[in-house]
């Protein structure tokens, strides 16, 4: 808007000549072409350096759709005992691993905000923080596994870890951004520091607490399906025998199971967050 | 404002009493739902493991200190593979989201039908983790790097599809009724009014996509998708714990690169 009408004239006049052109998304014309070379630079690099076995490929194309055509004819009935173990287990490892690792997440998100910790407090939350998020949760189990032994627990440990990291993060995160003034107020009436949390900050992080929480809910269901994989329990365990089986019909069964649970945790927390907010 | 009257003092009460039951109740409950929960997973237990915990903790990480630094530079060319599994298949992922998206936008799909169904894509493939496609692609496909860049892919589609049809139905309307009373067809209206409204958006979302990836990338190895994690499955069926804790100290290291680089990215686009 600010451009002077001596800068506008040449894109003018190509207007009236028929032969405008949109202006380029980055502006900088050496770092536009330095980014197009070094695209063109990786691609080469990408060519020569992975090597794939197109003739394995090829042979695994009538398995890829023997799996696709399985999708229609799903099986839930040849293997319906070992699904509904994994999915009672894959369930109840996700609420109690969710529940857990919410209490744990709110101290350690309370102590990682900067408006109200103490600067040691808070560097020592933001690297319990920072150790949980980094590592995939089938890593964190993969450890859990080898301390507390195969089964379930293992796979709760895991979850409620994963989630503290999470969870902590993003409260802490609602925490710096609340209102100073209700906050302010609550500590003029000489509130002891547990009234001030529960009076001035709680009320303000509770609506979004609720939806993350159930999100996380969510996230929590999916990742059990994956910590089976290494002997943590849930659902995972019986996707995975069935796909080294190669008994595809049950393992679409299993995988809309998964996909209709979250979607049904989708709509149900779509309706809750309407009704908190 | 509920007020309770304690020997004739009134006392201010933030609820009313029913509202204050109610929640009452609901915490109640969801405290009887964790008890069951807890009492099947703890019938699954083995809690004779438990008691030596404390030891196999102590062990493992004794022997994961110091890490084994003399396999770093076998690890190099696996780390390579895993940023070629994770940037090839956010490409991927992103070629297909990104029609997908505007199929699933209310206000651009075509018709109702198309965009059930793009949305069902979408819901599907967000629902199921990376690590699950690449047992299945593994078994297709062969082990080996594909089944990473297509098991990524497949995952980012979802992802990338639903945050970028949320994008598409928050553009401004202006530009759009603007461009098509020049008479503009469609796709030169979702060309030229669509497309630079939703462009930063699509490219924070996809750094970020290709920064989430770059994590999920280093474990596909452990079900023989290639990568890095292929060396880390190798060091820890042979309880080599030094190789692993250096695959994991490489795996860090990457993992804050990256997110060095998609906060770079996202702080100039948007």
């Amino acid at each position: 808007m600010s451009q002077s009408p001596q800068l506008l004239e040449p894109r003018l006049l190509a207007a009236k000549s028929g032969s405008w052109r949109p202006k380029p998304k980055i502006s900088n014309a050496s770092l536009r072409w330095g980014l197009n070379a070094a695209v063109l630079v990786y691609l080469v690099l990408l060519y020569f350096s992975v090597d794939i076995n197109w003739s394995r490929v090829a042979q695994g194309m009538d398995r890829g759709l023997a799996f696709m055509g399985s999708f229609l004819t799903p099986d839930f009935i040849s293997r319906g005992g070992e699904i509904a173990i994994g999915l009672r287990e894959s369930l109840t490892m996700t609420f109690a691993a969710t529940v857990i690792g919410i209490l744990l997440a709110i101290p350690v998100g309370l102590g990682a905000a900067r408006n109200i910790a103490p600067t040691p407090v808070y560097f020592f939350c933001r690297a319990i923080i920072a150790l949980s998020r980094t590592f995939q949760e089938i890593i964190i189990a993969i450890l859990f596994v080898a301390m507390f032994g195969f089964g379930p627990l293992a796979g709760v440990v895991t979850l409620a870890f994963a989630t503290i990291g999470f969870m902590a993060k993003l409260l802490a995160e609602d925490i710096e951004d609340a209102q100073r003034d209700p906050m302010e107020a609550v500590r003029a009436t000489g509130a002891s520091w547990l009234q001030w949390i529960n009076y001035a900050v709680q009320p303000q992080v509770m609506p979004r607490l609720i939806g993350l929480s159930l999100y996380r809910l969510d996230i929590n269901f999916r990742e059990s399906a994956v910590i089976g994989i290494v002997g943590a329990g849930g659902i995972g365990a019986t996707l995975n025998t069935s796909i080294n089986r190669y008994d595809y019909d049950t393992s679409a069964a299993v995988l809309l199971v998964i996909i209709g649970i979250v979607l049904m945790s989708e709509y149900l927390s779509g309706y809750v967050r309407k009704w908190t907010a | 404002m509920p007020i309770k009257i304690v020997n004739d003092t009134p006392i201010w009460q933030r609820r009313e009493p029913l509202q204050q039951r109610l929640i009452w109740f609901g915490y109640f409950l969801a405290l009887m739902l964790f008890l069951l929960c807890w009492k099947i997973i703890s019938d699954n237990t083995i809690w004779e493991f438990l008691s030596d915990a404390h030891i196999q903790a102590a062990s493992l990480i004794g022997r994961m200190i110091p890490p084994d630094w003399s396999i770093t530079g076998s690890l190099l060319l696996p780390l390579w593979d895993t940023l070629n599994i994770a940037t090839v298949g956010t490409a991927l992922g992103v070629l297909i989201a990104f029609p997908l998206a505007f199929l699933a936008a209310r206000n651009t799909s075509p018709h109702p039908s198309l965009r059930a169904f793009a949305l069902a894509i979408i819901v599907s493939s967000r629902s199921i983790n990376a690590l699950i496609w690449a047992i299945l692609l593994v078994t297709i496909v062969g082990p080996g790097l594909l089944a990473g860049m297509i098991a990524i892919a497949l995952r980012s589609i979802g992802f990338v599809g639903k945050l970028l049809y949320e994008a598409i139905e928050e553009i401004h309307p202006t530009p759009v009724e603007a461009v098509s009373s020049t008479g503009a067809g469609r796709m030169q209206v979702l060309a030229y009014s669509v497309l630079p409204q939703i462009m930063p958006a699509f490219a924070g979302i996809t750094v970020y996509r290709w920064d989430i990836n770059i994590r999920e990338s280093t474990v596909l190895g452990l079900v023989g998708a290639g990568g890095i994690g292929l060396q880390m499955n190798a060091a820890i069926n042979n309880l080599a714990w030094g190789q692993v804790a250096t695959v994991f100290v490489l795996i860090f290291a990457t993992v804050i690169f990256s997110e060095w680089v998609s906060a770079k990215v996202r702080h100039a686009v948007i």
